[in-house]
């Protein structure tokens, strides 16, 4: 309960700040909006060229882009931690967030909140519906409830490996840019896994599990019953990397030492 | 002059002290090369070319267009606009050199860094686990020299655009994230520009992006030959020279109309 209260007095406090900078949030929500689009550009394109990539269709791979926004965006609002190292470790702010009665992670959640980025949440369902009326997908009466969950796994896969990169901080303060290097990785979920070699597809399935947030769960609303099995475990990938994360970070947090003197 | 090449001097220095970053640099460059070489061969099916390029030059223009971006890819739009949001730019208003040369300069100390501890060495790497083909002709060396450095002057360009547009906008964090993206697209990074619908390739003639990635690469994987390589030369120049003009006029005004907030 306090947690929510937390929770809701922040989205208050930041709605008004963006309020104040309009045309900055505006912006934003335009670059954003064109990122999405230059990736959806890429597929058409490619697509002038070719009409399968290995056995999925232009439309399915548009679907899996589309799937792949909106876990995408619910991470980019809540999870905006990429710079963790570099503000809280290096610059010392660790130490004022360690001083409060609330969990440290999630304060940083809160103050690295972007709400403007659940746009993308809306532009990822419009691109699937657009995908999914050129296949003729049909959806059943619980088909809302799975994406739900499989959204929610994916977004949790997300932020579960991003934690744990960033709980690396806690044992080494140097500065990295592994996190930028995530990001590029994230983006190879997306497409069909078979077109990798074998090590790639077991990186992204098990290692750095980034297909739990495209095309594994994205399988399953394009009828693909050979990855049904793949696609029913995004759920369950989120919760044990999310739950993996959150003790690492535990761990971590009682190996600060603080910055400077 | 000498204190300009003591500006390109200093910033490789500085860039040198980041060891780690130069190593997760070459990773993140491979492995970015490397998704890209999968999806294209996926893409390519069992088809021999498409526009002109095979497979194999394919994988070179991906890995070129990316090791080529280390040189030129630069942060001075984000560093003008801090400096102009902090009002440090009062100061260099009177200090003995043009502001923006010098932001060019210490781009070029950069470019100059990660050219030679991670373009040379990462191509290196790439080259040993992809198939990539390198010309052997001279002339293809050197055009590509030119078209490199021509691609870097012109990407400096826009950069210094966004961030001088910073007086003019306070805060422009999403202009210069938008730019970024486009960049990235119609500068023929992601995709070759032929590769593009007819009209879009002709809306692109008229824009200055392909001069940054596109005709170097063009260039290194021999995918123009002949008279088309001085015209690919020839439009980055031209682009070059235009450039100049709404740079100057900007910062000729900005200086006029600068608000120091705070500082």
């Amino acid at each position: 309960m306090k947690h929510a209260t937390i929770f809701l007095l922040y989205v208050a406090q930041y709605m008004k700040t963006r309020l104040t900078y309009r045309v900055d949030m505006l912006m934003e929500i335009m670059s954003d909006l064109l990122f999405q689009a230059v990736n959806l550009i890429f597929i058409l394109v490619v697509f002038g060229h070719t009409d399968m990539l290995s056995g999925w269709s232009k439309d399915e791979i548009i679907f899996i882009y589309g799937f792949f926004l909106v876990p995408f965006a619910i991470f980019g609002a809540f999870f905006n931690i990429w710079d963790f190292n570099e503000r809280y470790i290096v610059k010392g702010e660790m130490d004022r967030i360690l001083t409060r009665p609330v969990h440290s992670l999630f304060q940083i959640i809160l103050e690295r909140m972007e709400l403007e980025s659940l746009f993308g949440v809306i532009t990822g369902i419009a691109v699937m519906v657009y995908a999914g009326k050129q296949l003729d997908l049909t959806l059943s009466w619980y088909d809302p409830f799975v994406f739900l969950f499989m959204v929610l796994g994916g977004a949790f896969v997300y932020a579960g490996i991003f934690i744990l990169l960033a709980s690396i901080s806690f044992w080494s303060d140097s500065r990295t840019s592994i996190m930028p290097m995530m990001y590029n990785i994230g983006n190879y979920g997306r497409y069909p896994v078979d077109i990798y070699n074998k090590v790639i597809r077991f990186v992204l399935t098990w290692i750095l599990p980034f297909a739990f947030v495209g095309v594994y769960p994205s399988a399953y609303f394009l009828g693909r019953e050979e990855w049904y099995g793949y696609a029913f475990l995004t759920p369950v990938m989120g919760a044990a990397f999310f739950g993996i994360a959150i003790l690492m970070w535990n761990i971590g947090v009682t190996k600060y030492r603080g910055a400077g003197n | 002059m000498g204190k300009y090449i003591e500006m390109i001097r200093v910033r490789f220095l500085m860039m040198l002290a980041y060891r780690t970053n130069y190593y997760s640099g070459i990773l993140i460059y491979s492995i970015n090369i490397g998704a890209y070489y999968f999806l294209w061969n996926a893409i390519y099916g069992g088809k021999g070319e498409i526009e002109g390029l095979s497979v194999v030059q394919m994988t070179t223009y991906v890995a070129v267009a990316w090791m080529a971006r280390a040189f030129y890819f630069n942060n001075i739009d984000r560093e003008i606009a801090q400096e102009i949001k902090e009002g440090k730019v009062a100061v260099e208003f009177i200090r003995p050199y043009h502001y923006l040369m010098m932001k060019t300069m210490q781009g070029l100390g950069e470019g100059i860094f990660r050219l030679s501890f991670f373009s040379i060495p990462g191509m290196v790497i790439v080259g040993l686990i992809f198939p990539i083909e390198f010309s052997a002709a001279f002339s293809t060396w050197m055009f590509f020299m030119i078209a490199i450095i021509l691609s870097f002057i012109v990407n400096t360009q826009i950069n210094l655009l966004t961030g001088v547009l910073t007086f003019f906008f306070f805060n422009n964090d999403g202009l210069i994230r938008a730019k970024r993206v486009v960049i990235d697209l119609f500068s023929g990074l992601l995709l070759p520009i032929s590769f593009y619908p007819g009209w879009a390739q002709d809306v692109m003639d008229f824009l200055p992006f392909q001069a940054i990635s596109y005709i170097p690469s063009m260039i290194f994987t021999e995918g123009f030959t002949g008279s088309a390589v001085w015209e690919a030369i020839l439009f980055q120049l031209v682009w070059v020279i235009i450039l100049i003009l709404p740079i100057q006029a900007l910062w000729v005004i900005a200086k006029k109309r600068l608000i120091v907030q705070g500082g």
